[in-house]
């Protein structure tokens, strides 16, 4: 009786056992079935436009008031989705106008001309050669494409702020709220942000895709240039052998691709 | 064998046995037959003129999710937007321009199954969900 219920208890424990696999089993059979995954293939966008190292130039001689300046805010903003906020501590901007001063405080004096003195400059994300952002960003959520542009993934952004500690040039805003109800018209083809994420300009890399100009560009009447400032042929660096122009703070050695003609 | 192997209280033992498995199975017993029927994806006229959606219908059921982080992948790390497809057809990567241009009806598609997997994929706070209808 002893000898027969040990048996009894062993028996019953290694049914136990063998029942439990089954279920485990068939777990992994499932997920083995699945398992002929096919790598994704992808082709270059056809018409696409590719540069080295994409680069602005804003011929600010070609503005007189803010008023120049808001249908290319508005142009970019739009298509974006970039909230409206009434209080400003939650503004989000990709593209704003900015006083000189402001702008070029290394460049400033207080003599300065009349007309730079009143002249609103339209500034946005410089794109920087070097980009602190990059570099501070803990989740690499920011980091930079091969055409230059200093790309987000919203997907990889934890709301650290670090990229706007590290940016010394104010292009980066935080949603601190749900930006949804505050989009005046939302523009379907465009994603939208959620609250906790970082946003700024992405110099408009869905319509470079498409063989479009930026939409900042297209909506400047030629006071905008974009192009590869490694091609010695493209408008942009005729542009810059032809003209003076000044970069905001490059002193500070991030390499902004945003030129400004004064 | 020897007689004073047996059980004491074999009353109580046995009752007691009884009522701890029925309290034990009751949850069993309580759901029987009760079990939610698996939703079945409601297509859309377009989605069903097209036949064939980016894969066959079986693989995008299981790995649809997977597919769609690597478009994510693709389009936001590499710059990489066309899809070729097992069948050589291209595709643009984006859910809401793409997916959802067949599967507009995302609350009969996406979130039926979702919400029986009890699972809670959180595209939508940025994608937007439907991109023909207001337009």
């Amino acid at each position: 009786m002893e000898n027969s219920r040990r048996t009894f208890l062993k028996i019953a424990g290694i049914s136990a056992l063998g029942l439990s696999t089954k279920p485990v089993y068939d777990a992994f059979a499932v997920s083995g079935e699945h398992g002929e995954k096919r790598e994704t293939a992808v082709v270059p966008q056809k018409g696409a436009l590719t540069a080295k190292r994409w680069a602005m130039v804003i011929d600010t001689t070609k503005f007189e008031s803010a008023k120049d300046l808001e249908p290319i805010i508005e142009a970019c903003h739009k298509i974006h989705n970039v909230p409206v906020f009434e209080n400003k501590r939650h503004e989000i901007k990709w593209i704003w106008e900015e006083e000189f001063g402001h702008a070029f405080p290394d460049l400033e004096n207080e003599h300065i001309n009349d007309r730079i003195k009143s002249l609103p400059f339209l500034v946005l994300c410089n794109h920087c050669e070097d980009a602190p952002c990059v570099r501070a960003c803990p989740t690499q959520a920011t980091f930079k494409q091969e055409d230059g542009i200093v790309a987000m993934d919203f997907h990889r952004c934890i709301g650290c702020r670090f990229c706007m500690a590290a940016c010394p040039y104010g292009s980066r805003s935080f949603n601190f709220r749900d930006p949804r109800p505050f989009i005046k018209e939302t523009n379907k083809k465009f994603p939208t942000r959620m609250r906790g994420v970082v946003e700024k300009c992405n110099f408009c890399s869905e319509l470079l895709a498409e063989g479009k100009q930026p939409a900042c560009v297209e909506a400047s009447n030629g006071a905008l240039v974009f192009g590869d400032l490694e091609d010695p042929e493209s408008e942009v660096r005729k542009l810059l052998k032809s003209n003076y122009t000044i970069r905001r703070k490059s002193a500070l050695g991030t390499g902004p691709a945003i030129y400004y003609i004064v | 064998m020897s007689e004073g192997k047996k059980v004491y209280d074999k009353g109580i033992v046995v009752a007691g046995l009884i009522i701890f498995i029925v309290i034990f199975m009751f949850p069993f017993w309580y759901n029987l037959g009760k079990a939610a029927p698996v939703p079945e994806p409601v297509l859309t006229e377009k989605a069903k003129a097209a036949k064939e959606c980016v894969e066959s219908k079986t693989y995008m059921k299981a790995e649809h999710m997977q597919i769609l982080d690597d478009w994510r992948t693709s389009v936001v790390r590499d710059e990489n937007r066309v899809y070729v497809s097992s069948k050589d057809k291209e595709f643009d990567m984006s859910l809401s321009n793409t997916c959802l241009d067949c599967h507009s009806n995302k609350a009969d598609f996406c979130d039926k199954c979702h919400n029986y997997a009890s699972v809670d994929p959180y595209c939508w706070d940025c994608h937007i969900d439907k991109p023909k209808e207001n337009k």
